[in-house]
């Protein structure tokens, strides 16, 4: 059984590496296809001296045909340099490195809380389709998608900020005169937990819980409706009204009967949902000033530095081949179906 | 008065639907005394299940009683609220449905369902139910039941879900079961154990069952007593033996009739139909005569290493009609696949009029010549068809790729003649698949098969989606065609009652080889092999001439 799962995850890891070789020869080709010229922005603009753009690009490779750029780029990243950003000056694997704690704290904090609201909503709408609950989440999930992420963070802020005063200063991921806690795992709230730093710890909630709130809004409308779909579908399923022919209690039928069943769908979704949010939380990041990697990348795309949108994109087809593979084996788990095939 | 465990009085229910209310049942009555069988027979839309579902309280949202009442055990549950039926469900009124696959949860194991039936009603402790769960599932005859208590259903056969099913409506000793065609989508023979211990343990634990079921025979040999239904009433309503062999109804009548026994024939099964013509056929072919088709060594090996077809030979003279009979996993359908050319066999050869049609890879086949002379008439005449083709397009389909038929007015003629020739009304042809009935499909199917004129017909279970009656006119229809045309038809079927009419000679298959062949006639009376003994005995029958003194 272990034997054949850990087969399954290799067989899966290998089959991953095409995918993400592609991606990787594709950024780095539309990087270079792409207008500006990284010599010249970091020479100082225009006005540089033809010489000094000249030995720029030298130093940095670029007057070297593509293909040897390439075959340099790819041997880099074969022994794990990403190459170094020329805004930060650092090497790229030590920024995501630093960065990507942030991205992924709000990522998961988004998720669980849309999933905590959808799927209860889901829930609520599939047993009573086309009653005023079931419109009411119709609303809910439609405004959650059609209101672009910075619109529904800055309401939040004017409201939760501005007006109400409850939380504190959306800038970015803890106050600024706050300690910091040890760096053990670059999560806020593992790290203060960890050293019992319960104040740092609310410090650190209060400071997320814009961002992810706003994150969550936009992700809800495909958990929930998601949730509701697959509810009925299984509500209306022969061994639901078994349960009933047999008298299971009504909770009991709703949660072990139904909703472990309709739950495999959504797990499909939700694995798409993280991903999608991982990357397309910029804008979140930039509205709360939440030092993420996807401003990060987005930063480094507007002033042509090659290697950290380069990394970015390589960080996000891993990610991407590693929630799949989770899901997969999740879903394993979840169906005893699934491990038969 | 004796004491009714389960009365129905003038019974009124009522579906919304989007053309208005629709009334399902409209006022039906029957009555079950304690420790009682009642059948409950019918075809599709007679209201039979609609009836068994009302009576547990497990109506749709849709539909709803309109009137009359029900009575279980002196207390009238008409009306009964959500605690009060949850109450009795289960513990005094049970249930076993169709398609038992489907109707267990797929994601938990069988022993935790049957625990969680228990739990819902005596207060046990999660391990005395467990163990109570496998006593239980001992009881259905679920060998090895500790181990297999933690098995999933699509882990087990369908004949086990059945037991599995049964196990769990008898787990709190309910009163009284309905069983919903419990058999239906069974072989024969699994059919026959489910339902005797369905019957045995029902009678040994002195519970009251209604059985549904659209089969006579099945209702004849289990039920005290049978009730008929047609679309929403009931016609009548007697003991089997008088209800089957005098009966006082047309609509009894009629639909005894429909159903194969052991002694009817294809005109027998519609008794008001024109007769068929005359057999143009000669018994004797002259010497000399090539076989239409000759299958030698055949064997078909699936990619997971199963041997599905093993070793099968046989020949077919032209406008003979051979049955292929045999239950799931006997490699019939694999064999009526591989003589249509529609997947490749792994060994042997088929011979067609002389020519080796078994070299020509599969995908390549539609090319052939021969593509137009073998042709198919699928099982569910409704999966068949392309949902958005209408019935014209569906016949004139093969018309134009295989017959090279392009002007639209001799497209047309082709066309209509095919319709002509199943009975298929030209005002049909214009409908899509959703819009015509189970007998109109199979009509559809059966005209799309043979408007190339083919010479060989191979017919997959055409009847087996149908009801009794038109079941009796498809067989009807496809005795006309063959004796019209000539056709040769392979006839592949689970039922040997319907192929012993149909066929001149049958083949019984078993896990992909031939356990007898011969005359179809001999084969019924004095079966040589002991599977075909068995197959003929698991064939629920009525015996009207037997039982009516």
């Amino acid at each position: 059984m272990l034997a054949a799962a850990g087969r399954r995850v290799g067989g899966r890891l290998l089959a991953a590496i095409p995918a993400v070789f592609g991606v990787v020869v594709l950024t780095f080709l539309v990087m270079r296809v792409l207008p500006g010229d990284p010599a010249v922005y970091f020479a100082g603009g225009p006005s540089a001296g033809q010489a000094e753009i000249d030995a720029l690009r030298a130093e940095m490779g670029l007057d070297r045909p593509v293909p040897v750029q390439l075959m340099y780029y790819l041997r880099d990243v074969a022994t794990g340099d990403l190459g170094r950003s020329l805004t930060t000056g650092q090497p790229v694997m030590t920024d995501i490195r630093q960065r990507l704690p942030a991205s992924l704290e709000l990522t998961f904090t988004a998720l669980l809380l849309a999933l905590v609201a959808a799927i209860p909503l889901g829930i609520l709408a599939a047993l009573r389709p086309g009653s005023a609950v079931d419109h009411v989440v119709r609303f809910l999930c439609t405004m959650g998608v059609c209101m672009p992420t910075f619109v529904t963070g800055l309401l939040l802020i004017y409201v939760f900020y501005y007006l109400l005063g409850w939380s504190p200063d959306p800038t970015g991921r803890i106050d600024i005169f706050a300690s910091t806690p040890p760096e053990i795992t670059g999560f806020l709230l593992l790290d203060f937990a960890l050293t019992g730093d319960w104040d740092g710890w609310r410090a650190a909630f209060t400071q997320l819980i814009l961002p992810a709130a706003t994150m969550a809004l936009f992700v809800l409308a495909p958990l929930a409706r998601m949730t509701r779909a697959s509810m009925l579908a299984v509500l209306g399923g022969d061994f639901i009204r078994t349960a009933r022919a047999m008298g299971l209690p009504g909770w009991r039928i709703i949660v072990v009967y139904a909703l472990r069943n309709a739950l495999l769908p959504v797990l499909t979704i939700a694995g798409i949902v993280f991903s999608t949010m991982l990357g397309a939380n910029v804008l979140v990041e930039k509205v709360f000033s939440w030092p993420g990697v996807a401003s990060y990348a987005l930063d480094a795309l507007q002033a042509s530095d090659y290697a950290p949108v380069q990394g970015f994109v390589l960080l996000m087809a891993s990610i991407f081949v590693v929630v799949n593979l989770v899901i997969d084996l999740l879903y394993g788990l979840a169906d005893p179906r699934a491990v038969a095939e | 008065m004796t004491a009714k465990l389960l009365e129905v009085e003038d019974l009124r229910v009522a579906f919304d639907t989007r053309r208005g209310t629709v009334e399902a049942l409209r006022g039906i009555s029957f009555a079950v005394p304690a420790g009682g069988v009642l059948g409950i027979v019918g075809e599709s839309g007679s209201g039979k299940s609609v009836a068994s579902l009302a009576v547990m309280g497990l109506l749709d949202r849709a539909g709803s009683v309109t009137g009359g009442r029900i009575r279980f055990d002196g207390q009238d549950i008409t009306h009964a609220g959500g605690a009060e039926l949850r109450r009795l469900r289960g513990a005094a009124l049970s249930m076993i449905f169709q398609n038992p696959r489907a109707a267990l949860n797929p994601i938990r194991g069988i022993g935790r369902q049957i625990a969680d039936v228990l739990r819902a009603h005596r207060p046990l402790t999660r391990a005395q139910a467990r163990d109570k769960a496998v006593a239980l599932l001992e009881a259905v005859r679920i060998r090895d039941a500790a181990r297999r208590a933690d098995a999933f259903p699509h882990e087990l056969s369908g004949g086990m879900c059945q037991r599995v099913m049964i196990a769990m409506a008898m787990a709190c000793e309910p009163r009284l079961i309905i069983a919903d065609e419990p058999t239906t989508g069974l072989d024969v023979t699994t059919q026959k154990a489910v339902m005797d211990l369905l019957a045995g343990l029902t009678r040994e634990r002195g519970m009251a069952m209604v059985l549904i079921t659209h089969d006579l025979g099945l209702a004849a040999q289990y039920c005290d007593e049978v009730t008929v239904m047609e679309q929403g009433r009931v016609v009548e309503s007697a003991p089997p033996g008088r209800l089957f062999g005098a009966p006082r109804e047309a609509y009894t009548r009629r639909l005894v009739a429909a159903c194969p026994t052991p002694s009817s024939t294809i005109a027998g099964l519609t008794p008001d139909a024109p007769p068929l013509p005359a057999a143009p056929v000669p018994a004797t072919l002259p010497p000399g005569t090539p076989l239409l088709l000759e299958v030698q060594g055949l064997k078909k090996r699936f990619p997971d290493g199963t041997l599905a077809v093993d070793d099968v030979s046989f020949t077919m003279r032209p406008g003979e009609s051979l049955g292929l009979v045999g239950e799931s996993g006997s490699g019939k359908s694999t064999i009526s696949r591989m003589v249509t050319r529609l997947i490749d066999a792994s060994e042997g050869e088929i011979i067609f009029e002389g020519e080796s049609i078994g070299a020509i890879p599969a995908r390549d086949f539609h090319r052939a010549p021969q593509r137009s002379q073998v042709q198919i008439v699928f099982q569910d005449a409704g999966e068949s068809l392309n949902p958005r083709f209408s019935a014209f397009d569906s016949i004139a389909d093969p018309l134009r790729r295989l017959a090279g038929l392009r002007d639209s007015a001799s497209l047309r003629r082709a066309v209509e003649d095919a319709a002509d020739g199943v009975g298929l009304p030209r005002a049909l042809l214009d409908r899509y698949p959703h819009q015509l009935s189970g007998g109109q499909r199979a009509r559809v199917g059966i005209a799309r098969a043979i408007s190339v004129q083919p010479r060989l017909l191979v017919l997959d279970e055409p009847t087996a989606a149908l009801d009794v009656s038109v079941q009796a006119v498809v067989l009807q229809l496809l005795e006309k065609l063959r004796r019209e045309k000539g056709l040769a038809y392979l006839f592949v079927s689970h039922d040997l009652n319907v192929v012993r009419m149909l066929c001149d000679r049958l083949i019984v298959l078993r896990q992909g080889r031939i356990v007898e062949e011969g005359d179809s006639a001999r084969v019924f009376r004095s079966p040589a092999a002991e599977y075909t003994a068995q197959l003929i005995a698991a064939i629920p029958h009525f015996r009207p001439e037997v039982v009516e003194a």
